[in-house]
């Protein structure tokens, strides 16, 4: 198996080696930047068409086709019209918010993005409370949504930023609550070390039933957190024509669009960290000889292929299911999501202290 | 041919007053007549909900100048509607109606189009490129005390300046069409619905009273495109009526026939919309999918998918060509089973049914009163169909069931009409390995001249009772012909049910009642 | 470098019609000469552009319906890049006008198109935005989109059928891609050239009448 922290040990002390200390640190963090940021790019492509065939496909249509093999540079088309697209001025935004609100959400997701261990070393912060970064660093997205809403000068906008900013917060806080129970199953907040601790046994197989209700509430905060079907209610279609980003054009549009899409990847990605076992092979005890074939399959190839299935399972619920009104998005977290997940956390500390795991 | 009791204007309202006391609760429709030397005037058709009696009243008014006639809105809720589009298109002011604005045309509209004096010349009305400003203030008047006419008395706010008012449309994605509402929201609860219609009024009626008979036709397929044949129907079963023509048995069968495949085509696309409307999309295509075959066999036989222009005076445009009982049998058949598909994806969906049961309900009591016919008022527990009321072509000789449900809610609309689709079905397997040989069309004079009279025909369209009134002075061309519309009542009704929703409500019932704007505005 | 005819996947040039109105915007281009590195660019450009045209949702009558059948599953033209159909009026490249256009509705139109970015097509689908159609002699019905918006892709029909539809959507791919996007000469409405005055349109050319 490839090990990137020695890849990362030996580049750096090649950079060291070369440059002044302050100018090698400072090489280095471009060149991450740099990989991150064409990372995020990559997903947001391959995730957009993911979107449209997976749809098509449950639609009994065909999708995107003709330009290019199979449409595969239907995306690219997609991203050099919207480059090019005016940038409209509204009258009577507040501009300096309006350009900003995007970039907020972006940023966010891109940060998040950022701490996702992708293999072992893969991951630009690693660090003792990663699980807290992550949570914090992903919550700040909701404020470029309502910027948006509010800085657009739009009746529409407004509404689905406000929305937006209810639903948010609220799912905001049985995401914790899951994630926490995984903390407390594996008592450790360091991502990677979450990751290692893996590799006898995924945590959703360890925390059993705790661990499998933690998941199930993960999945569903998480697709009210990246604001799809059925909990799409701040740009409605329906309702309020594009919700939030109504006075978006070109690429302010766009960043929406790809943040969306990449909230999604960061939703897997941390399902597939916490519960999936990350980047780990599938490991069962007793079949000596199916992991160690196992082991020879990358990890990075384990972890995305264990996040597009998340993904996958994620559109699926999406383009089944109706909208929901937004009462009852409240409703369901408040009133049901809220308290089982409390008392999930108190069932799986009682599994721990009493050494009821697997 | 109506028998059509004139009543005089000092005593109209205490006459209609009676009329309603006596259990005429539904005014079926309500027409504004020019007779140009016997001044201007309103016909009005009411039933007796139970009895299905119907009568004919009138009331004429001399006065052209500022023409003013008692309200009966209070008495039918729907006429509050039909008065302001009567007083759109005749000038005729009701006293004691809440709300007399314009319903269909720009409020800086010049004169009365639909009188027969209008002047259409553009330099009057041209094409304006600057939006109407709100009305905000509406003229009221007040019955005096002795019944006589009164003055303008009051002004009414309609929305109030310091209310969050947010606009809906025309150009929305969830109002099927180019409806416009404007609502005043309070938090995401609605407290009051303003719809405003006319942005595809194309004044059918006006046209059709310059065209001959035959000509009238093209229109019909144009204004409720999803009941194109039922329309066609109708108007054509009006001129039969007034010309005392018998079509063939087999005209009636291809009639009914057609008029039940597009009674499906209709529902189906309802079910589509509602789906998209509530933000399922994958059930919206599976709709269209289905949509796609019926509309196959529509095209083979008339050669259209959507306006199939396929009813003529007489008969039918063309024979059906032989494949078609098979065909219509294979795609009945086939349907059935994806009925099955609908309630498992989409209808038996918790978060559906959590989103449309007890939403919008429409009491019996208002459905008759709001004249909401169709699916709507049967899902209100109204036996409303008028193939069962008034029975035409071939339905009083099939055996089917009319569906009734009485929760009135957002959830039985839709059952409603996912029911009918069976029971069309259930139609057309009878009819359609028995369709007797003969001519698919009576030979008609190349003129049509209708005797003098008022003639009315009704057939049941895919949302309601689809009406036409003719009235003929023995031309070529009619003196009046008036649509009932089958959305107009709908819209009257989802005004007053989706006070006290919330937006995403609204959307829903907007998409339960099914209404399509063409038809309301004409 | 010179500009090249349209190339439309797997349909031959010859098999549209009116490729004469694009020869004539070709050699309107050609007259000018462009470098390699701008022509280059302007030809990947319009390749993204005339790739992904999102139609604003604009129906009024009866196309609308087939405009929703071309959506569905049937005819899909999400498969030619016209992926989805925006709401919004800002996000959305053409404008497909599906249906009759009253005197109540023109304003509106008018005001959708105005609000759309540059760069932003019409297209007209239906006797009746085309011309008026059936009811061309109403009192309230505009005779023509193209009295009140530039029109580029005439759709007739009533309604046309969806095969049509997507026939006419090529055709406008093949305009976008004729088109010079670097310069801005293609640019339909020049910043703040909002009329002062409300325009006033007839539908028959009359002699204007001052009291108005």
């Amino acid at each position: 198996m490839i090990d990137f922290t020695s890849i990362n040990a030996s580049i750096e002390s090649y950079l060291q080696s070369v440059l002044p200390a302050q100018v090698a640190t400072l090489v280095e963090c471009a060149l991450i930047a740099v990989c991150a940021i064409a990372a995020y790019l990559v997903f947001a492509i391959v995730m957009i068409y993911m979107e449209r065939k997976v749809c098509a496909a449950f639609q009994c249509r065909i999708g995107p086709d003709r330009v290019g093999f199979l449409g595969l540079l239907q995306v690219f088309a997609d991203v050099f019209k919207m480059l090019i697209k005016e940038i409209i001025d509204i009258k009577d935004s507040d501009r300096a918010l309006y350009t900003l609100a995007p970039f907020l959400v972006v940023m966010s997701s891109l940060i998040t993005f950022s701490c996702l261990p992708f293999d072992n070393g893969l991951q630009v912060l690693d660090f003792n409370i990663g699980v807290f970064f992550i949570m914090a660093a992903s919550s700040f997205g909701v404020l470029g949504i309502l910027l948006a809403g509010w800085s657009s000068n739009n009746k529409f906008s407004m509404i689905g930023a406000i929305r937006s900013g209810g639903q948010m917060i609220s799912y905001e806080l049985s995401m914790s609550l899951c994630i926490l129970t995984l903390v407390v199953l594996s008592g450790t907040m360091r991502v990677s070390e979450i990751v290692e601790m893996q590799r006898e046994g995924w945590f959703i197989v360890r925390g059993h039933i705790p661990a499998i209700i933690a998941f199930l509430i993960y999945l569903i905060a998480g697709n009210a957190e990246t604001n799809r079907a059925p909990f799409d209610l701040p740009e409605a279609e329906s309702e309020l024509t594009a919700g939030f980003h109504t006075e978006y054009s070109g690429m302010g549009f766009g960043l929406f669009y790809v943040a969306e899409f990449m909230n999604l990847f960061i939703i897997a990605g941390i399902a597939t960290t916490l519960f999936l076992g990350g980047w780990t092979p599938l490991y069962i005890p007793g079949l000596d000889g199916f992991n160690a074939a196992m082991e020879w399959i990358p990890g990075i190839v384990w972890f995305l292929g264990k996040v597009f299935f998340v993904i996958w399972l994620l559109m699926w619920v999406r383009w089944t299911f109706p909208r929901l009104r937004i009462d009852q998005v409240l409703v369901l977290e408040w009133k049901y999501l809220v308290p089982i997940g409390l008392l999930n956390l108190l069932i799986m500390t009682v599994c721990v202290v009493m050494g009821w795991t697997l | 041919m109506m028998d059509i009791e004139y009543i005089d204007i000092k005593s109209f309202r205490q006459t209609m007053l009676d009329r309603r006391a006596a259990g005429m609760d539904f005014l079926r429709e309500m027409i504004g007549m020019d007779w140009e030397a016997e001044g201007l005037g309103v016909i009005y058709i009411l039933e007796n909900s139970a009895t299905h009696d119907v009568e004919e009243l009138a009331v004429r008014i001399t006065e052209r100048d500022r023409p003013q006639i008692p309200t009966v809105s209070d008495i039918w809720q729907i006429a509050e509607m039909y008065e302001r589009e009567v007083y759109d298109f005749y000038g005729i002011e009701f006293a004691g109606h809440p709300d007399m604005r314009r319903l269909f045309l720009r409020n800086d509209w010049v004169g009365f189009p639909l009188r027969k004096d209008y002047d259409p010349s553009e330099t009057i009305n041209p094409v304006r490129l600057e939006s109407e400003k709100n009305e905000e203030i509406v003229r009221e008047y007040d019955i005096a005390e002795d019944k006589q006419l009164a003055e303008l008395v009051e002004k009414m706010k309609i929305l109030h300046y310091d209310q969050f008012v947010i606009n809906i449309g025309p150009q929305h994605p969830a109002t099927h069409g180019v409806l416009r509402f404007r609502l005043s929201l309070e938090g995401e609860v609605l407290r009051k619905v303003d719809i405003h219609c006319g942005y595809i009024h194309r004044g059918i009626e006006k046209m059709c009273e310059s065209r001959t008979y035959p000509q009238t036709l093209a229109f019909t397929d144009r204004l409720d495109y999803l009941s194109a044949h039922q329309n066609r129907h109708a108007l054509c079963m009006c001129i039969e009526k007034a010309m005392g023509l018998e079509v063939t048995g087999r005209v009636q069968y291809i009639r009914t026939i057609m008029d039940e495949l597009q009674r499906i085509d209709s529902h189906l696309l309802m079910f589509s919309c509602m789906a998209m409307d509530m933000g399922a999309i994958t059930s919206f295509i599976y709709g269209f999918r289905d949509r796609e075959k019926l509309l196959d066999i529509m095209e083979e036989v008339t050669g259209g998918r959507l306006i199939q222009n396929y009813n003529v005076i007489g008969g039918v445009q063309a024979d059906i060509t032989p494949g078609f009982a098979a065909k219509v049998k294979e795609y009945c058949n086939d349907q059935k089973k994806r009925l099955k598909e609908y309630y498992d994806v989409f209808v038996n969906n918790i978060i559906f049914r959590n989103r449309s049961i007890g939403v919008g309900i429409l009491s019996r009591e208002d459905a008759i009163s709001f004249g909401t016919t169709g699916g709507t008022g049967r899902a209100s527990g109204w036996a409303c169909d008028v193939r069962k009321r008034h029975p035409y072509a071939l339905y009083d000789k099939v055996e089917f069931k009319e569906i009734i449900h009485t929760g009135g809610d957002c959830y039985d609309r839709l059952l409603v009409r996912l029911e009918e689709i069976v029971e069309s079905i259930h139609i057309i397997e009878q009819l359609i390995d028995n369709i007797p040989e003969g001519d698919f069309k009576t030979k008609t004079k190349p003129i049509i001249k209708l005797p003098e009279g008022r003639f009315y025909a009704a057939v049941e369209g895919s949302r309601g009772e689809f009406g036409v009134f003719i009235e003929s002075h023995g031309e070529k061309t009619p003196y009046r012909l008036k649509f009932r519309p089958m959305g107009l009542p709908l819209i009257a009704a989802a005004q007053n049910i989706m006070k006290g929703h919330k937006v995403a409500d609204m959307i829903t019932i907007g998409a339960s009642l099914d209404y399509v704007i063409p038809d309301i505005d004409r | 470098m010179e500009m090249k005819k349209p190339v439309i996947k797997s349909i031959p040039y010859e098999e549209f019609k009116d490729n004469e109105t694009l020869e004539a915007l070709i050699a309107e281009i050609n007259k000018e000469r462009t470098n390699v590195v701008v022509g280059k660019l302007d030809d990947l450009i319009n390749w993204g552009r005339s790739n992904s045209l999102w139609s604003l949702t604009f129906a009024t009558s009866c196309c609308g319906i087939e405009f929703m059948s071309v959506g569905a599953a049937r005819y899909d033209f999400a498969r030619f890049g016209f992926e989805v159909t925006r709401n919004s009026p800002r996000q959305a490249d053409l404008i497909m006008c599906a249906g009759t256009i009253t005197h109540k509705m023109a304003p509106v139109l008018k005001r959708l198109y105005d609000q759309m970015a540059e760069p932003k097509y019409v297209v007209a689908v239906g006797g009746c935005a085309i011309s008026g159609g059936p009811f061309k002699d109403s009192y309230h019905v505009l005779n023509g989109i193209d009295k009140i918006v530039p029109v580029d892709v005439y759709i007739p029909g009533c309604p046309p059928r969806p095969e049509a539809i997507l026939y006419g959507m090529m055709q406008l791919q093949r305009k976008v891609k004729v088109e010079k996007f670097l310069g801005g000469k293609n640019r339909h409405q020049k910043r703040g050239e909002l009329p002062a005055e409300p325009i006033i349109v007839t539908n028959h050319p009359v002699k204007e009448d001052k009291e108005q």
